[in-house]
Formats: structure tokens, sequence, C-alpha cells
């Protein structure tokens, strides 16, 4: 057996020869050991859990209907019965930022999920096939990284009108290219591996080497890179909606309740504060995430 | 060197020839059409009317003939009239707001490079320090902060507790009316919120490639060969490693661009810059298409443009990028 091994007693972990994939149960246990002595990726992933709960059991944690206005609680600062203040029309914050949390972790999760897809056949296809077929493929990732992300994100959400699908799925058809340079540069290396020359002498077609026997090896650095995707796809939306192009109002999200903090900015700050607080929470929460199952998965990677 | 530019340059054509295509492609492919959108508004006209409007437009030909038209007048640099009211050529919106945005953007990569390079260095040679270990919370913290809120956030700060600095526009009112001194300290301080800002991001993740690019350096042989030989930290770091290690960061500085541009839109939006950004949401808004088209294609061929130059400036400072004549990628 390759891989990795336990020393009897000392707990110490040994490297021998070439890592493979080893047992799964081995496995696991190292990368928990590893993940565990990150502690800020610790910290991380319980923030990610936190929020996805918090997002999942929305409409019980929420204190106030996140829609219902109060003419008469207009504005006000945070207190004991609006923890996180109201908006101008008496809608309480903290409901309407635990009902923008389940937006933001819906677009997350969905364009992620999109960009995932995408990416790996690019670069699954372009690496596989290499010659002609690799140099279209990749002229196209340049050209689309060229374009400034965000023009072409506005650009597609003017022509298509803003709603939360629309968002989902621009937001993950602008961002899949750096996964297809990533899964490309993966399946290069593996591709020429003996694995991969034994299943084609055992007569296996193009289709399943690819994405039975290649893939499922490169699929490490797709998960960090997807974690990390998160993130990203959590500030683009809420950028697009702090713009008025992205999930519109009255459905609240962490961008479109700071536009209000933007237009009471004089005299509210708490409406510009604690959403921004949200969005920097969880998007850092998913970075450490993602950089720390990227140490404890694929030492190779590390910094 | 100049083969070099012009083999780069060459090699940009197809390129710039594919942003315009799918650009072209992304207007043509989303439902409904922009004549529609004006009759809206205009709910007397008649059918004969539209078909009238159609043809004024062109949007009754096939769809390769309107691509070739269009292809030809964006070669011209002709980009139609603006749907807005005001019905001006989509070009001359553009180009007043053109030198808006760079400006921006030059003065942003200015600082991000001036600190940033400088930052990395001091993390590195401190590696694991507290300053080091400050600096990756920082570069953290600097990933994660959406630039509009940072902006809020410095708006509430200084506009509205301090009243240090004014929170929107490029001048003040009475501007006419100051004289020069005055006017200049007007400008700078109606652009130090916007730019400080938009540098944040930025300045995080090229000074965590700084220190990656240096560290990596100093494990080199050469450094290794340097230090045996009894030069002092200083001059090994300053005069040996700083100088290889930064040839990287400035390739990636080009490759900022795309970026940076895509920033303007809320950092002009945020702080009522009339820029390119600004435009861009304005026509977003009102779906008018001319300027989107433009705006989309400008901002494209200045990232080209961008990366171009990067290239070039990779192989000024590193002479085995021209010999080896390979596109740096």
């Amino acid at each position: 057996m390759s891989g990795f091994r336990r020393v009897k007693g000392t707990g110490q972990i040994l490297e021998e020869g070439i890592p493979s994939t080893g047992r799964p149960a081995l496995r696991r246990g190292f990368f928990w050991r590893q993940f565990r002595r990150n502690q800020l990726a610790v910290c991380g992933g319980a923030v990610v859990l936190v929020m996805t709960v918090a997002a999942l059991l929305a409409s019980v944690l929420a204190p106030y209907d996140p829609g219902a206005y109060d003419v008469t609680q207009i504005l006000m600062p945070p207190g004991p019965a609006h923890w996180l203040g109201t908006d101008q029309i008496g809608r309480d914050v903290l409901s309407r930022m635990l009902f923008g949390a389940r937006i933001s972790m819906a677009v997350g999760f969905v364009s992620v999920g999109i960009a995932v897809v995408v990416g790996t056949l690019f670069g699954t296809v372009a690496a596989y096939y290499g010659g002609r077929v690799d140099e279209v493929l990749m002229r196209f990732v340049d050209l689309m990284l060229n374009f400034p992300r965000l023009f072409l994100l506005l650009t597609l959400i003017a022509l298509l009108r803003p709603s939360i699908w629309v968002i989902m799925a621009v937001i993950g058809l602008t961002g899949w290219m750096g996964l297809a340079r990533l899964v490309r540069g993966e399946i290069l290396s593996l591709k020429e591996r003996e694995f991969v020359l034994s299943a084609r002498a055992l007569g296996a077609r193009d289709p399943r080497i690819m994405f039975r026997h290649i893939l499922p090896n490169a699929l490490v650095p797709v998960l960090v890179s997807a974690t990390l995707g998160v993130a990203g796809a959590i500030l683009a939306e809420s950028g697009l909606s702090f713009l008025g192009l992205g999930v519109q109002p009255p459905t609240p999200s962490w961008g479109n309740i700071l536009i209000e903090g933007k237009a009471n900015i004089e005299i509210a700050w708490w409406l510009s504060v604690f959403p921004g607080l949200a969005i920097l929470l969880t998007v850092l929460a998913y970075n450490l995430l993602g950089e720390g199952l990227r140490d404890a998965l694929d030492p190779r990677l590390r910094q | 060197m100049l083969t070099y530019l012009i083999r780069r340059l060459l090699i940009s054509i197809p390129l710039l020839l594919g942003i315009l295509c799918l650009s072209f492609l992304m207007l043509k492919l989303a439902p409904g059409e922009p004549g529609v959108i004006q009759q809206d508004l205009q709910a007397r006209a008649t059918g004969a009317q539209r078909e009238t409007l159609r043809q004024l437009y062109g949007l009754d030909k096939p769809i390769y003939v309107q691509f070739g038209r269009w292809l030809w007048r964006v070669i011209r640099l002709d980009f139609g009239r603006s749907y807005s009211p005001d019905g001006r050529a989509a070009l001359d919106k553009i180009a007043e707001r053109i030198p808006i945005t760079l400006g921006l953007n030059v003065l942003e990569l200015l600082i991000i490079f001036s600190v940033a390079v400088p930052l990395g260095i001091l993390s590195a040679t401190r590696q694991y320090s507290a300053f080091d270990k400050s600096m990756t919370l920082f570069v953290f913290v600097g990933f994660a902060t959406p630039d509009f809120w940072l902006a809020l956030l410095m708006m509430i700060l200084f506009g509205v507790q301090l009243g240090w600095l004014p929170m929107s526009g490029l001048r003040s009112l009475n501007f006419e009316y100051l004289d020069f001194w005055a006017q200049v300290w007007d400008i700078l301080s109606h652009l130090l919120l916007p730019v400080l800002v938009a540098s944040f991001g930025g300045l995080a993740y090229l000074s965590r490639l700084m220190r990656g690019s240096l560290l990596e350096v100093v494990r080199q042989d050469y450094i290794r060969t340097a230090r045996a030989k009894g030069l002092p930290e200083g001059d090994v770091i300053y005069k040996h490693a700083v100088r290889n290690a930064v040839i990287p960061v400035v390739t990636l500085l080009g490759m900022m661009l795309p970026g940076l541009l895509g920033g303007s839109v809320f950092i002009e939006t945020v702080f009522a810059i009339p820029g390119m950004g600004q435009l861009f949401v304005q026509s977003a808004f009102s779906r008018d298409e001319p300027v989107l088209m433009a705006l989309i294609v400008i901002g494209a061929s200045l990232s080209l443009l961008g990366n171009i130059l990067a290239d070039v400036s990779y192989g000024l400072v590193d002479p085995r990028i021209r010999v080896s004549g390979r596109e740096a990628r």
C-alpha cells in the first residue's frame, strides 16, 4: 500500500512514495487532522455553518415579518425592540438580513454550480483532446477574461431583465474561466499517467476515460476553487443588488438593503453598516474555508 | 523589441474581433427588442410607425447583415446614437467620460503599486512576524470587503461624522469662484475617498503577490550566492531579490485593469462621479443598447491594451521573454 500511513504510537504521519488515493478512511483521518490544525479555516467553516443554518431557519429565527412595515417605527436606531434598527418604512433590519442570507446562499451555490459544470467541461475537453480543440476553447477563455466582468454582468442583466434566476445564471456564466484553466492544467498532467493508458488499452471510450477515470482525480482543486467561488458569487450578487440591477425589492437582499443605507447615509448608519458586515463576514468565512481545504487536501498547492 | 510589440499587437486582432462578435451576439440573442421598449413610452404609436422605426435602425435585416453593418460602423468608431432622449452619438457620450475613468484607474494603479510593493517586501522579509501576520489578516479582509460598502463606511466617517471630505461629485458647486490652488485642492479632496476605496482590494491582492514572489526568489541559488559572498542583507534583498521578484507583479498589474474598470462601476455610482462606470449603470437601467455596446467594446479593448502594455513592460524588464518570443501567459 502506498499513500499515508500512521506510525503506531507516535501519531506521526509518514509519506510513502507517491501519494495515491489510498484507503478512504485513512485519507479522511489525515484530512481532518490537517484541517483542524488550521484554526482560521475552522472558524471560517463554523461561520459558514452558522450562516447556512440561519438562512435555512430564517422564518423561525426572524423576530418580525421581513416585509411588514410599521410607520411608527421609521429609521429606529438599534435597540431592544429592533436589534439592528429599522429602515425607512419601519421594517426590521435583522429580519430582512436573515431572509437576505437565503438569497446570498442560494445565488452563491447555484451560480457556482453552473460555473463548475461549464468550467470543468471546458477544461476537461480542452486538455483531453488537445491540439486545435484546446487552442479554440482556450482562446475563448482568453476572450471572456478580457471583458471586465462587471461590464459583462451589467450588459447581460440589462438585456435579460433582472430576476433571481437570471442573476444566478449570469454570475455563473461569467465566472467559469478560472476553473476551466485550472481543470485543464490538472488534466494535462493526469492524462499521460499509466491508469489512463490502461483504461484506453482496455477499450474505454473517450467520455468514460475523461469523466470516470481522469476527472475524479482532479476534483480536489475544483472543490477548493468552488468554495472560493461561492465567496465571489455572494460579492457579485450583493454588488448587483446594490446597483439596483440584482435582486429586486421588496425581496430583501444584503445588497439592496444597502441601497436604503446609502439613501439615508446622513441619519441611519446602521442601515449601511450591518448588511455590509454580513457580506464581509460570509465572504471572509468562505475564503478562509477554501484556503483551509486547499491546504489540508492538496499540500502541493500550499503557498 | 519592436518586432515583439508588433507580433503582440497582431495576436490581439483576432481577440478583438472575438470581443466584437461576442458583444454583438449578446445584444441579438437577448429577448425583446429595443424598438419595442421605445414604443412602450409612446403607446399611441401605430404598427406602421413601429415598422418605420425598425427599418430606421435596420432591425428588419437578417442577423449577419446587421452584424456586418455593425462591424463596419464599429471599425469606423461609429456606435450609433443613444436611445436616450438626448439622442447624442454613443461615442461622444462615452468619450467625454473616458478621461475621468482612465485617470481614476491610473491613479489607483499608481497607488496600488507604490504601496503594495513595499508592503509585500516588508512582510516577506519579516515572514511570520507580527507585521506579516497582521498583513495576512489585512489581505483576507481586503479580499472580502465589498468596495461599495467600504465607500459607504468612508462616507459616513469622513463625510458625515467628521465632515472633512466631500461625499460626491468631482467638484464643489462654487468651483468656478475658487482661485487656482483652491480648485486643485477641491478636485483632490473629491478624488481622495474614491481612489482610496478603489485601491483597497487591489492593494491587498498585489501585496500578497509581491510577498509570495519575493519569498520564492529568496530561495533561489543566486541569492544564496549573494549572501555567501558576504553582501549585506539589504543589498541582497533590494539589489538582487526585489528586482526579480517585482517582474511577475508588473504583469499582474496590467491584468488588474479589467477588474479596476469593473470596480469603477461601483465607485463612480456611489460617489456620483461622471465616468464610464456611472454611464454604464445608467445605460443598463434604460437598456440603451448603442451605449452599452460601445462601453463593453471599449472596456474590453482597454483591458486588451492593458494586457499588451503589461506584456511589453514584462519584455522590457525581463530579456528572457523577448528572446524566447513565446507569449507569456
